[in-house]
């Protein structure tokens, strides 16, 4: 990465800060949801690179939500670095339990015993009265070092915070893309075969990313959480991870920024259509979703490499 | 002296069909083995396990006297034993620089570094300087996907050499590709193999190519190893003759036209 990109980023993060100060909270409240959902797209990008496709994204969503409900609630805690921490902490040591078992599987397998273990965990939750059952549970406002920026409809600090995560995680998963570590993703879902005649471990690589990709979702979940102050067992319902493959397949898998763009764009297009068309929503966001990928099969992303070479879209 | 590759008694049966059986084989450094036999004999049988893609049913594989037996082909390829296959196992939807990029990569190091860059100006300088030395820089951008047999199988070859093997198995090297490149492609192996100094153990059905480039000849037929020695021994042996090569063959001529 150029000095001048990191420049680029820095500036583009602190005019998107001041951008949330200015402009309606409903809007940045929105940004908020969409770019926490853009980070557990971005470990589902890291996994599709691999070959996989998860749907049980969810199970880490709401895994690190409900790490940081609870943890704010039994503890009185609302320090957000301390949350996001034990939201990351949980992810971690959940992933790499389940990881053992799902690195061994690909494809469709792979597909389905990570829905599994999401829907095991929405069961559980649903049937656990302490967590709220079906109802889910209410989370404190986030402060940090007990400052809690207020805004005319709500509070500011998770915007501004995970304006700053998205930068910090895109400049580390582009690295980490560009590493022979993040080639081998690639390369494992090009040819497995010659990956282990090249002296690596499939198993190994496949379970690193599973980790990353859940630590991810971990800290999209608890930004969730913080920002809409309400946790509930649909975060790990399997409609919840098919929206996150949704939208990897909207933003595209070329670009650490894809998946945020895409993400944005989702919780745009929908929040418009149920505003506007509230019993049909479904219905446009599918039919946008099938416009994608007749016209932009690689996603929202390659519209820049077509606008670039002067492509017709 | 300890072989650098021995086999003991090396069996392997699917169900009630013996694939290979009774496998001795000795390889020292250096040397350039080609093996023989018709299809089903047992020829990728053996290559798949010695290199850890198949498990024996029964027997023994020593790499430098210590045992290899169950071991991943990640660990036999660290142990320094190599191989290509019949089909060319590469990444296809990746250029030929990547293809060479990420192998070096690999084959440097078995920790994959996930920060530091894969395209570095040294590794860059690298993967010209092997695709150079296959004779193959002008394809560098080209998809894999878009390649001629020739240059995939030469490409798979130069991955499988990229980590410095004490010995290299190649599974029909030159299957696939146009009679006039054949021994242009064998030739180019040949050096890349003799500058590193392992021993080389190749599949052929040509006996142009096995005449040509081995010294010693291994006939398989029915999973068993039906003749082992020099070259020009083995092909005027009656039963490797009757069984695996045909009467039909002018060895004379065969052994004057790739003396």
């Amino acid at each position: 990465m150029k000095k001048s990109t990191y420049i680029s980023l820095f500036v583009l993060t602190g005019v998107l800060i001041a951008l949330g100060l200015i402009v309606p909270y409903w809007l940045s409240f929105l940004i908020t949801v969409a770019l926490s959902k853009g980070l557990v797209v971005l470990g589902l990008m890291l996994l599709m690179r691999a070959g996989m496709v998860s749907f049980g994204q969810g199970l880490y969503y709401c895994a690190g939500a409900y790490s940081v409900g609870a943890f704010s609630q039994y503890f009185k805690i609302d320090d957000i670095l301390v949350l996001l921490l034990v939201a990351i902490s949980v992810g971690g040591t959940v992933s790499a339990i389940v990881g053992l078992l799902l690195a061994r599987y690909r494809e469709i397998f792979f597909a389905m015993f990570s829905m599994a273990f999401s829907m095991i965990l929405y069961g559980i939750l649903v049937k656990s009265t302490s967590f709220g059952s079906s109802d889910g549970f209410n989370v404190i406002s986030p402060t940090l070092f007990g400052w809690a920026p207020q805004l005319e409809g709500g509070p500011i600090l998770p915007f501004i915070t995970i304006s700053l995560i998205v930068m910090i995680v895109s400049i580390m998963m582009y690295h980490y893309f560009n590493s022979p570590m993040g080639m081998a993703g690639e390369a494992i879902r090009e040819n497995e075969i010659r990956v282990e005649y090249l002296g690596i471990s499939v198993h190994r690589v496949i379970y690193y990313k599973y980790i990353m990709a859940a630590v991810l979702a971990s800290i999209g979940g608890a930004m969730t959480a913080m920002t809409v102050g309400h946790i509930d067992p649909e975060m790990a319902y399997w409609t919840t991870s098919g929206e996150f493959v949704f939208i990897t397949l909207m933003g595209g898998t070329a670009h650490v920024a894809a998946p945020f763009l895409g993400a944005v764009v989702f919780e745009l297009m929908r929040s418009f259509a149920f505003q506007y068309s509230p019993y049909t929503w479904q219905m446009v966001l599918g039919i946008a979703l099938l416009a994608i990928i007749i016209f932009l099969p690689k996603g929202l992303w390659s519209l820049k490499s077509k606008i670039i070479k002067g492509d017709q879209v | 002296m300890t072989a650098l590759l021995e086999t003991r008694d090396l069996a392997r049966n699917f169900g009630a069909v013996t694939a290979a059986a009774d496998i001795n084989v000795k390889i020292d450094a250096g040397e350039i083995v080609g093996i023989i036999g018709s299809n089903g004999a047992g020829k990728t049988t053996f290559i798949n396990m010695v290199t850890g893609y198949l498990a024996p049913s029964s027997g023994e594989i020593l790499f430098q006297g210590k045992s290899i037996l169950g071991k991943q082909p990640r660990q036999v390829m660290r142990a320094g034993m190599c191989r290509s296959f019949q089909v060319a196992q590469l990444f296809p939807e990746l250029s030929v620089n990547e293809n060479i990029l990420i192998a070096l990569s690999m084959a440097e190091n078995s920790r994959l570094s996930f920060f530091r860059p894969l395209k570095t100006p040294d590794m860059e300088e690298k993967t010209k300087s092997v695709l150079a030395e296959y004779d193959i820089s002008e394809y560098g951008e080209e998809s894999v996907m878009t390649l001629p047999q020739g240059v995939r199988k030469l490409l798979d070859i130069a991955m499988a050499l990229l980590s410095g093997p004490k010995v290299l198995l190649l599974d029909e090297p030159t299957s696939g590709v146009a009679i006039e490149d054949k021994f242009d492609l064998m030739d180019t192996v040949m050096r890349a193999v003799k500058k590193s100094g392992a021993a080389i153990l190749f599949v052929e059905h040509d006996m142009d190519v096995i005449a040509r480039y081995s010294t010693r000849l291994l006939a398989f037929y029915d999973g068993r190893v039906l003749a082992d020695g020099p070259t020009s021994k083995v092909i005027r042996d009656e039963k490797v003759r009757k069984l695996v090569i045909g009467n039909h063959l002018d060895l004379d001529k065969l052994e004057a036209a790739n003396a």
